[in-house]
């Protein structure tokens, strides 16, 4: 039978009443500086890795308080954990400490 | 001994006429209300230190107290002109004259009503409140849904009525963005375990000590920020409130649902004042505020001589910039009056 190209869409909005807090009461524990980001992209503009591939610590940290969780999995490998993000966050998270504790998380599961 | 006339006994009025009894004038203050004390009243601790708003009061109260000063409450000004020699002769509500050497404006603001963003529901579902509102539960000791439940999830939307062509209201009410963060920390300090979420434009931390609250609300009280201003907020079936924001930092629109949604009303000029100024031909700002001579130089003048200005009859501003305003207008008047005297005497 023909098939007609009609298709419909996923709903691409993050439900909050729906998604994990998991990782975020996790990483409030082990690496609390998480909790003081102010998404202003230092991390992300100075990262090694951002600039060869879509990895953006400014998005992983946000996509983990929207309990995005299997998106923060694949992303999280990209990083080379240099550590030049921690180096230079305005805020003083420890930025390389949330990425080992993100991939922690994900390790003992 | 020269004589002003202070209109409105908020915070302005009141510094104002504190400031100027000390400097030796004879100062009337009319206040519509029955009481002194303005918005500030209704508010139940302050920003940035959370000192309980009867402080400012009462500390504005005492400075009143001067043999100078009289107060005139539950009246206002219906009419106000010029004589032939410069001073002005006031009428007020109950017919009684004022005669004054120069006149002082300090009548505020209004506060934005939410209803006209009919989109966030405002007067139509009860779990919608206003800041003005959580104060006033804060001042009760308690923050409970219409239902009479406690929150769970609290909704914070900042920039009501602020920062808005659809509202007529282009301008930052600049009070509201760390009014927010105070409130999303009170909530928390109030219920334990309670979710905030403060919906955001930008976060204008300006003033000293809002950048420590807002790192506060973050380190120690979790509070989560999305920049993102909502489109719409209905109803569930069990009063819970929906929202649609877009997450603009993640790039993608989010929904939830909560239990209570707080907005952040601005400021608005007082219209009731507007036929007292046309009648003199004080000119005001496209925003409706009135207009000052310069923005560096003159901040409490009006463009009409012996008609001065103080606090937020000229734009929005915090209790402190209030309080600053007022004591500059003091001391302008006083320069003024003072050089007239000098004059005669040549």
């Amino acid at each position: 039978m023909n098939q007609f190209g009609f298709s419909i869409n996923k709903d691409k909005s993050i439900d909050m009443d729906k998604t994990s807090q998991k990782l975020t009461q996790y990483l409030t524990t082990e690496e609390p500086s998480f909790n003081i980001c102010m998404s202003c992209g230092t991390c992300s503009a100075t990262c090694s890795a951002g600039n060869f591939t879509d990895f953006s610590l400014r998005r992983i940290n946000l996509l983990v308080l929207r309990g995005q969780l299997d998106e923060v999995r694949d992303e999280v490998n990209k990083c080379m954990l240099c550590g030049k993000c921690t180096l230079l966050c305005p805020r003083g998270v420890n930025t390389r400490g949330v990425i080992v504790a993100i991939k922690q998380y994900f390790d003992k599961l | 001994m020269k004589k002003v006339l202070i209109i409105g006994g908020g915070v302005a009025g009141m510094e104002a006429a504190g400031q100027l009894a000390v400097l030796g004038y004879s100062v009337v203050l009319v206040e519509r209300k029955d009481v002194l004390g303005g918005h500030v009243r209704k508010w139940d601790r302050l920003f940035p230190n959370k000192r309980p708003s009867e402080e400012v009061v009462n500390h504005l109260l005492q400075k009143v107290q001067h043999p100078n000063v009289e107060i005139r409450l539950k009246r206002t000004v219906t009419d106000l002109r010029r004589n032939p020699n410069g001073s002005f002769l006031a009428i007020l509500s109950d017919q009684s004259p004022v005669s004054a050497d120069v006149v002082l404006f300090a009548t505020g603001y209004h506060l934005f009503d939410a209803y006209r963003k009919e989109e966030y529901g405002y007067g139509i579902y009860n779990n919608v409140i206003t800041s003005a509102d959580l104060e006033r539960m804060f001042k009760n000791g308690e923050v409970k849904t219409a239902e009479g439940k406690i929150p769970q999830r609290v909704g914070i939307v900042h920039c009501v009525g602020s920062r808005d062509t659809k509202c007529g209201n282009l301008y930052c009410s600049r009070v509201c963005c760390v009014t927010g963060v105070k409130q999303a920390i009170e909530l928390k300090e109030l219920i334990p375990n309670v979710e905030v979420f403060n919906f955001y434009m930008d976060l204008r931390m300006f003033g000293r000590g809002f950048e420590q609250l807002y790192l506060e609300a973050q380190q120690k009280h979790r509070v989560r920020f999305v920049r993102g201003r909502l489109s719409e907020a209905s109803e569930t079936q069990d009063h819970g409130i929906f929202l649609k924001v877009d997450d603009t930092l993640v790039g993608r629109p989010m929904k939830m649902t909560v239990d209570m949604l707080v907005l952040m009303v601005g400021f608005e000029p007082r219209k009731t004042t507007f036929p007292l100024l046309e009648s003199l031909g004080i000119e005001k700002n496209e925003d409706g505020f009135i207009k000052i001579r310069d923005c560096h130089f003159d901040e409490n003048r009006t463009n009409v001589d012996g008609i001065y200005v103080a606090g937020t009859c000229t734009s929005a501003k915090s209790i402190s910039e209030t309080i600053n305003d007022a004591c500059s207008a003091a001391l302008q008047i006083h320069r003024n009056l003072s050089a007239k005297v000098k004059d005669k005497r040549k």
